[in-house]
């Protein structure tokens, strides 16, 4: 057709125009600004309104911001140099309440010269994540994973070194019991005893092995009552500790409740149902008004431990809902495969499912620890100085009564980095799976 | 499954309850039943001896007590000299009202953020970011403490709206933002309302019937009709003709006040320096019409007077002849042969009012008088809920929208569908079974939330029965598990909602 074309008609151009740019408004930054901008009326007036919103909110906080004064002993000081410098009325931050009270923000009520020991923990403790989080890391470093939790114990409350080893030692010794029956026994014996012996164990003779151990080498470090614990520190601990012990139960209701067995599917589903059911707060006033009724008369624990405790069954029913999640994900056909090589219940699960499973829910997991960290600051409630009970009790002194903003901003910021980087770790996983998959 | 076949039928050993497949997991249940029994046991003990070692008993007899404390904002008749049972039911009311109130809102917000996140507009779609990841990574109970000090330390104070001062209301001067709470005009239900509900009744269901009308000539014929437009029309016309025919009708009533002991033809002013002068009391029935255009009358005539509620007309009559009152309002169409004796009717006379007319609040003495109250705590509790909540929902929007694949709109454009109808039809349709169950645990969360009303003071079901009743009655533990179980059975109906739906829109693979 064409040939023709070119042939009979005589104005068909034969040489190509030289190549000229776009014309000015169709390329570079003017062409995005109209594409993304103004590129229709409703456009146009999005783009009108959210500049409006953003100006409205930067003119509003950016001069009390800047203006902030970061050299004051107290809030009316701060009023003083504010209106020396820059007249009566004008708006400033006083920033000087985080100089003066940034450590009671991040430890609470810790003594001051021991802020290296909670300091050296979440070193350890970041350090020992690293294998867990980053496949990279050598395999070996795990078994520092598994040892840090004493260590940061130990290092946390002080006290003597012996305490925690003891606890540790009934880990082996249930491990060490399944390894020596599992051949001789059979597996569910096996199990049972390594699951009793070492409540068995902590129950009667952790405490006077580690009394015994003091008396013959004494190795222990000043103790911190959980009473001086508070700030960002708090948040971190009872976070951390919640999201680790939490896991393993996490993962045990969430097999419960995929199981065939029907009490044992009852029992999880009742569990998780009951827990996720009630909010955090109702179960933070238990642990603090009831724990006592369901306890042996006369029993009365830590406060700060009955918080963890509460929090580790909350988070618990959640990472089991995601363990599920991951669990119904998989094909039927891993489940089938697992079958079809006669390996057991628990070796199946162990080498087959539980990998992949854990793999695909761990954004969720990530996910549920951001919200578990997050709902941290409701201990405030039942009289823990979390950051916001702190910035209550920082209001409350002489110096710096009817401060709010700049302790609110503080606090929320520190909780959106950590939120934040996590929930980034969440998309980075998310992606890097994502592709394992294609 | 092919092993079974050839087991050997010999008698039963044992040993077969642990290595036989077929009995083992009966034996492991019966452990698990045996353990969990023994440690509710445990626990069951445990309480009866820590309780009759504090000398308490297990009863639910404290709900009859009188509670003795106010709570300050109700949705229902409540006092101080009303029983614990009633003050729980005041807690669960704030409880559901504010999680009504937020899940409207938090839906509201949710899509639109969700839905301008998509936005080709860098600087809408970057502003939503910011806000999603802020409410995301910070914990809602410092949103709630930050919006309740900027509603209470940088909004003016009520005596800042007197002349002089430098707050004004706005709207019209129907909304004043005081740092005693947000007053907005209230409603009053006149002679007519329950008319004017009818007929917005009946054209509901006009609405279902047209629609579905609709959609049968649609599928018969194949010609479309106007199904948005009708149902607009369907909703606003009949009630606004209504309420325009009930205006012209009832609304130009005018009612005589009756005042005890007034001479004929007298004016309120006289009333009041004459046989009115050691008091006004006014019998009306709360929330009426009447009663507001009297408090109106008597407002333009600088009277000071108390409100005497009354339930009826018939009441009012009553509680004027035992003396409790020296003016009344009778609803309109009282016979005036029952006027109490000793009433005559003042100069002055009311509008029987329209079916539903809106009070203002007004600057009284130290605060705003009349119209809404809504206090701080229910505000910034609202508030914070709703945006932290959106946060979340306009992620699932989001992730639904973008679950939606681009060939589905493609598609629809090829078969010469509107892009409008594109969206109703074939995107949105898939794109809520996407949205729709996250959203609704977001809901759950949401309701639960809610507990976090401590924090402001705002009285839902926590405060009143897990906070101020345990702490009088000291039944700690009756009373959380009451407090458990409504957020438990709140959450059950929720989520077997949620599985109702989740069934109905599944994909049906047959």
């Amino acid at each position: 057709m064409s040939d023709t074309h070119a042939q009979t008609v005589s104005f068909v151009r034969e040489s190509m125009i030289p190549q000229s740019p776009p014309p000015t408004g169709n390329r570079g930054a003017v062409l995005w600004l109209r594409e993304n901008l103004f590129s229709g009326w409703l456009n146009i007036l999005l783009t009108l309104v959210s500049l409006y919103v953003i100006w409205w909110a930067l003119a509003h906080t950016m001069p009390w911001v800047f203006n902030g004064i970061w050299n004051a002993g107290s809030l009316s000081e701060c009023r003083e140099i504010r209106n020396a410098t820059m007249g009566e009325g004008s708006s400033a931050a006083c920033w000087a309440v985080l100089g003066d009270r940034w450590q009671q923000l991040m430890f609470g009520f810790y003594p001051r010269e021991l802020y290296w020991r909670p300091v050296l923990a979440l070193v350890i403790f970041l350090a020992a994540i690293a294998p867990v989080l980053f496949a990279q890391m050598p395999r070996r470093a795990l078994w520092f994973t598994a040892l840090s939790p004493f260590v940061m114990f130990w290092l946390l409350w002080g006290g003597s070194v012996w305490f925690p080893v003891s606890v540790g030692l009934g880990f082996v010794l249930g491990w060490a019991a399944w390894r020596a029956l599992a051949p001789l026994a059979g597996n569910l014996v096996a199990v049972i005893v390594a699951a009793l012996l070492p409540v068995i164990y902590w129950l009667y003779s952790a405490g006077p092995l580690a009394r015994e151990l003091e008396q013959a080498v004494a190795l222990s470090i000043e103790y911190v009552p959980s009473q001086d614990f508070g700030g960002f520190m708090l948040s971190f601990i009872i976070g951390i500790a919640g999201i680790i012990l939490s896991l393993p139960l996490g993962i045990l209701l969430a097999l419960g409740r995929q199981s065939d067995l029907f009490i044992i599917n009852k029992i999880s589903v009742g569990f998780i149902e009951i827990i996720r059911g009630v909010p955090l707060i109702v179960w933070l006033f238990t642990a603090s008004l009831l724990l006592n009724y369901f306890l042996p008369p006369g029993t009365n624990f830590d406060l700060m431990l009955r918080v963890i405790i509460m929090v580790t069954l909350f988070a618990a029913a959640y990472i089991a809902e995601v363990v599920r999640g991951g669990l119904a994900a998989l094909p039927k056909g891993q489940y089938e495969a697992a079958d079809a090589l006669g390996l057991d219940y628990w070796k199946a699960m162990r080498l087959i499912i539980l990998p992949q499973a854990l793999k695909i829910s761990i954004p969720g997991i990530v996910n549920t620890f951001i919200g578990l960290f997050k709902d941290t600051t409701l201990v405030v409630f039942i009289g823990l100085f979390d950051p916001i009970g702190l910035s209550n009790a920082i209001r409350a002194s002489v110096e710096w009564n009817g401060i709010y903003w700049e302790l609110f901003v503080f606090i929320g910021l520190l909780f959106f980095i950590c939120c934040f980087s996590m929930s980034r770790y969440s998309l980075y996983l998310e992606k890097k799976l994502q592709r394992g998959h294609k | 499954m092919t092993t079974t076949s050839d087991v050997p039928k010999a008698g039963f050993r044992p040993s077969q309850l642990i290595y036989d497949t077929r009995y083992r997991s009966l034996t492991i249940q019966v452990i698990a039943f045996i353990a969990l029994m023994l440690g509710l046991s445990w626990l069951v003990s445990n309480t009866i001896a820590n309780l009759s070692a504090l000398g308490k008993d297990f009863d639910f007899g404290f709900l009859g007590q009188r509670a003795g404390y106010d709570i300050n904002q109700r949705l229902v008749e409540y006092d101080s000299a009303s029983s614990h049972g009633r003050a729980a039911l005041v807690g669960i009311l704030n409880t559901l009202l504010i999680a009504v109130l937020g899940c409207a809102l938090a839906t509201v917000v949710g899509v639109l953020a969700g839905v301008l996140r998509l936005s080709k507009n860098w600087i809408v779609a970057n502003l939503m970011a910011v806000y999603v990841e802020g409410f995301r990574n910070i914990p809602v109970l410092l949103w709630i403490l930050l919006i309740f000090a900027l509603m209470t330390e940088s909004t003016p104070q009520p005596r800042d709206f007197r002349d002089g001062g430098d707050a004004a209301m706005i709207l019209g001067d129907s909304v004043a933002i005081t740092n005693r709470g947000v007053f907005i005009p209230a409603p009053f239900w006149g002679a007519g309302a329950g008319i004017l509900l009818a007929v917005f009744l009946v054209s509901l269901v006009g609405i279902y019937v047209w629609r579905r009308h609709a959609h049968k000539v649609q599928e018969q014929t194949g010609r479309i009709l106007p199904i948005g437009w009708g149902t607009l029309g369907l909703l606003i016309v009949p009630t606004a003709l209504a309420f325009l025919a009930l205006s012209a009708t009832t609304g130009r009533e005018r009612l005589p006040v009756y005042a005890v002991g007034a001479e004929a033809n007298m004016s309120l002013a006289d009333f009041t320096a004459g046989p009115g002068a050691q008091g006004l009391n006014v019998c009306a029935v709360p929330g009426s019409t009447e009663a507001l255009n009297l408090r109106r009358l008597m407002r333009a005539g600088e009277a000071r007077f108390n409100l005497v509620p009354v339930a009826d007309g018939a009441a009012a009559i009553a509680a004027a002849e035992a003396g409790r009152c020296n003016i009344l309002s009778l609803p309109g169409g009282t016979d005036p042969a029952t006027v109490p004796a000793g009433a005559v009717a003042l100069s002055e006379d009311i509008a029987r009012g329209l079916p539903v007319e809106f009070e203002r609040p007004v600057l009284g003495g130290f605060n705003f008088e009349g119209g809404l109250q809504l206090r701080n705590s229910l505000i910034a509790l609202w508030l914070a809920l709703s945006l932290y909540t959106g946060a979340f929902i306009a992620e699932n929007v989001r992730g639904g929208i973008l679950s939606v694949s681009k060939g589905q709109t493609e598609a629809a454009f090829a078969l010469g569908i509107k892009p409008s109808r594109t969206m109703r039809l074939v995107i949105l349709p898939q794109a809520l079974r996407v949205i729709i169950p996250p959203m609704i645990s977001q809901y759950l969360n949401l309701t639960k939330n809610s507990s976090l009303a401590i924090a402001v003071g705002y009285m839902d079901v926590r405060s009143t029965l897990g906070g101020i009743t345990i702490n009088q009655t000291g039944k700690e533990l009756e009373g959380m598990l009451l407090l458990g179980l409504f957020y438990l059975v709140t959450s059950l109906i929720i989520s077997s909602a949620m599985n109702l739906y989740n069934s109905r829109v599944k994909l049906k693979e047959r």
